[in-house]
């Protein structure tokens, strides 16, 4: 490209600066929706062949496609929208991206700045609408900021803790013509300075703590994913070094591989015991990139009492915010690990072996609980079976995982093991129904070759079942695995657990035949409805090169344990061997009903 | 199972706040962009934290920079997230918790003034009274007639409380109070 300035090369319209700065930000899938204010950046696109657009059905759709695209590449995701309500229909995902730290950048059509502030057609206030689930947004004003605000746009975007960012752009600007300028090789903000490296000093008081640990753990979170593969790696090596038990919040799974010898599970509400009773047990806790939701710590005042907390965070904002930690450090996890893995060789740290040992006897008995057990059965798929036939007819293959939100979730995190990061792509701090779908279909764009599978409810899929149309025209063979259990599960078992079994409005009645909604919409549509039927059924799955709906009619009344139900003790976590339908109706007393 | 722990416990447990709230000045430097203040107020009200006291303009004109001066209410943990969360804005230059830097430096607190504009109507002897009141608060007039005064006070903030309280039965009309705007002692800067 040739950046002097006095190439009239460098004079192009606001449209054509769009297209240029996400071509030199490395852009080369973008999800949208065109509409009125945004029709000169969709003619630029169609001049040029450098940015595919997939076109969505909903712009909901291409939010959560353009996240499933970032978070299983690390690379941003891209959204293009119009205004009023292409914008609206951009706020959910804005959010989900917000809570789960995911880079997504947002273009957005305004009408033109003559018309701002006079109800013009499709004129809505998009900045002020998406201020709170943004990390920042831009209203463009001058063609003359066009290029450093979409500049600064991935950089907020991609740099610090990862979040959602909106660029508004009126349509009179995107007509005009100015000057572009390239992105700069190393950016610069004036006020937005994220810190990624750390206080050494801090670096080695942590390894000290670890050192001087009886009972310590690992509890690591989505801030590994978002660090990058080599912040795994890292992860990974710490562990081998200190032979310290490992478990990880939902948006971690797959850093720190299932099948590891360190491997707790996940833990929190629907964690496991082994990894829960650790978390409560242990002497030194070491918090490597997750923020202590409160799926994860329950009662507070009673959240693992007896240890010292490390906690690793690149947001300061993170640190104390809900429980007080006794050495914060701030920075990337990639860096901070790097840092203590060399320290730690360097100073030839060693563990307390017979403390550790013992440690791990103590968690053995605990995994020897076998708190994910369920009843078999011949002639109904258990939900939790499916998930375990689909984890071993695909983990030989480059599978990635997207899900919805439900029962189905929390099993797919507990029986699919995850090897690799950026493989496991879920709804986390926002729990949007309807995620999982277009984010299947983002992840195959960027990985056409790839086999993706939604893992699905039948309510949630519904909420965003549309998007299988755009899957069908980009020919993106997404599979989407319904366990249908025709009820919203997870609201049914809060329903049976805090509301007397009165199952209102839980059952999903009028559902449609989901073979024949596949084949409406020209994909595949496969049933199973014994346990001896599934194998064969996925197998078919796997081999269409299609967009397949696979309805596996699963267990109607199955419920999701293990599970520390509200106002309870850790002791009083709810196993499946006892979770009868007695034990299920008084799980949780009068006080804790009033906690929910 | 061990009965020796204690039980950890549930999601969705809400514990009781039982710290006191204690009353802090920050200082936040901004970049005069448009939407900033709305980002900062926006954040207050999002997250439910208190606003005691809002000053803003713009300080420094050939930088951009706008000097937002909050006063906030909080325990000292939701104090703290406060000022990361602040930190976290993007436009957002430093955040500087005057309060405690000025108690760091053995000061009471930082140096925080406050103007009022109090209008007051009145004849005979309450108008005497409330001029020889003003007099003693050393308020300024800065518009009268003969059934009127505009009285201006600078001061501490319980200066202008008292003030307003004093003029109440004296005929106070309407009043306009800018918030604080404060400042360390010392020599250093924020
Ligand atoms: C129905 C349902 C049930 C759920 N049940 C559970 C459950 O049982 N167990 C569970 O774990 N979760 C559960 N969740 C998910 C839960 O709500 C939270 O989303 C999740 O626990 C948060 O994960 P995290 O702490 O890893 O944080 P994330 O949201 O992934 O946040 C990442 C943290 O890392 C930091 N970070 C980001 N990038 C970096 C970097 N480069 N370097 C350092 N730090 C960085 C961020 O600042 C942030 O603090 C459930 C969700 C749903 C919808
Ligand atoms: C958009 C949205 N609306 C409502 C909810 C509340 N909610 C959480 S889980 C759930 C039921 C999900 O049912 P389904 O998709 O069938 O999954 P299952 O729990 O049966 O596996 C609902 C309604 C939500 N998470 N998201």
């Amino acid at each position: 490209m040739d950046t002097s300035p006095t190439q009239p090369a460098e004079q192009m319209t606001g449209a054509e600066m769009v297209v240029r700065a996400l071509k030199d930000h490395g852009v080369t899938d973008i999800f949208g929706y065109p509409g009125g204010a945004v029709l000169p950046i969709y003619d630029a696109l169609f001049q040029q062949d450098d940015i595919r657009h997939i076109l969505v059905r909903h712009e909901q759709g291409a939010g959560h496609a353009a996240e499933g695209y970032a978070r299983s590449t690390g690379k941003p995701g891209v959204m293009l929208v119009t205004s009023g309500p292409g914008a609206t229909n951009a706020v959910t995902p804005l959010q989900d991206a917000l809570m789960d730290s995911i880079p997504l950048v947002c273009i957005s059509g305004q009408v033109p700045t003559t018309l701002i502030g006079t109800d013009a057609f499709q004129e809505a206030d998009t900045v002020g609408i998406t201020r709170p689930c943004t990390k920042h947004n831009w209203l463009v004003k001058s063609i003359n900021d066009l290029p450093r605000i979409l500049h600064e746009a991935f950089y907020v975007a991609t740099s610090g803790r990862p979040g959602p960012v909106v660029v508004d752009i009126p349509k009179d600007i995107q007509f005009s013509t100015g000057t572009y300028t390239p992105p700069a090789p190393v950016e610069q903000h004036k006020s937005y300075q994220p810190k990624v490296s750390a206080d050494i000093g801090r670096i080695q008081a942590a390894i000290e703590l670890l050192a001087s640990a009886k009972r310590p753990i690992i509890y690591s979170g989505g801030g590994v994913v978002n660090s990058g593969p080599e912040a795994s790696r890292l992860l990974r090596e710490l562990v081998e070094l200190t032979r310290t038990p490992i478990t990880s919040t939902l948006m971690g799974l797959g850093s720190y591989p299932a099948s590891g010898k360190a491997w707790l599970g996940m833990l929190g509400m629907h964690g496991t015991y082994e990894a829960n009773m650790a978390m409560h047990q242990c002497d030194v806790m070491l918090c490597i990139g997750a923020r202590f939701d409160d799926r994860i710590t329950g009662r507070l005042d009673a959240f693992s009492p007896g240890s010292k907390k490390i906690h690793i965070d690149i947001d300061p904002s993170s640190i104390n915010k809900t429980v007080h930690v006794d050495l914060p450090i701030i920075g990337d996890v990639a860096q901070v690990l790097g840092e203590m893995v060399r320290l730690w060789r360097e100073q030839t740290k060693q563990m307390d072996r017979s403390a550790l040992s013992e440690w791990w006897r103590t968690i053995e008995t605990w995994r020897a609980r076998d708190c994910l057990a369920y009843r078999p059965n011949d002639n109904v798929i258990m939900p939790q079976y499916a998930i375990q036939r689909l984890h071993a007819l695909t983990k030989d293959r480059d599978t990635y995982i997207t899900t919805e939100v439900g029962q189905h979730q929390m099993w797919a995190a507990q029986f699919f093991g995850f090897e690799q990061p950026n493989r496991w792509m879920t709804s986390g701090g926002l729990g949007t129904m309807g995620y999982g779908l277009p984010a299947a279909l983002g992840v195959q764009i960027a990985h056409p070759e790839a086999l993706v599978i939604d893992i699905a409810g039948d309510a949630s899929v519904l909420m965003t079942m549309q998007e299988i149309s755009a899957a069908v025209q980009h020919n993106a063979p997404i599979k989407i695995f319904i366990l249908n259990n025709q009820y919203m599960g997870m609201v049914r078992q809060w329903q049976q657990l805090l509301h007397g079994n009165r199952l209102s409005h839980s059952y999903c009645e009028a559902m449609p035949d989901f073979v024949k909604l596949a084949e409406a919409y020209g994909g595949v549509g496969i049933r199973a409805e014994k346990p001896g039927e599934l194998d064969d059924a996925i197998a078919e799955m796997i081999a269409v090169d299609k967009p397949v709906i696979f309805d596996c009619r699963v267990a109607n009344l199955a419920n999701c344990f293990p599970m520390i139900p509200s106002g309870k003790a850790h002791n009083d976590m709810l196993l499946p061997d006892e979770a009868t339908d007695e034990a299920v109706a008084n799980a949780i007393g009068e006080k804790g009903r009033a906690l929910v | 199972m061990n009965t020796a722990l204690q039980p950890p416990a549930s999601a969705y447990f809400i514990t009781e706040e039982k710290e006191q709230n204690e009353r802090r000045t920050l200082a936040v430097l901004v970049d005069n962009e448009p939407g900033v203040l709305a980002r900062v107020i926006g954040l207050f009200s999002g997250r439910g934290y208190n606003i005691e006291s809002l000053t803003v303009t713009e300080t420094e004109h050939e930088k951009h920079l706008s000097r937002i001066t909050v006063v906030t209410s909080g325990t000292p943990h939701v104090l703290e997230q406060i000022k990361s969360q602040l930190a976290r804005i993007v436009p957002v230059h430093r955040v500087v918790d005057l309060t405690t830097a000025a108690r760091e430096r053995g000061h009471d607190g930082p140096i925080e003034r406050e103007l009022a504009l109090i209008k007051v109507q009145g004849i005979g002897e309450q108008r005497l009274e409330a001029l020889r009141l003003a007099d003693a608060f050393k308020a300024e007039v800065i518009d009268a007639n003969t059934e009127h005064f505009v009285f201006q006070i600078t001061g501490r903030v319980s200066k202008v409380d008292q003030f307003i309280a004093i003029m109440a039965p004296l005929g106070l009309v309407e009043l306009c109070r800018t918030g604080v705007a404060a400042l360390t002692r010392g020599k250093e800067g924020m």
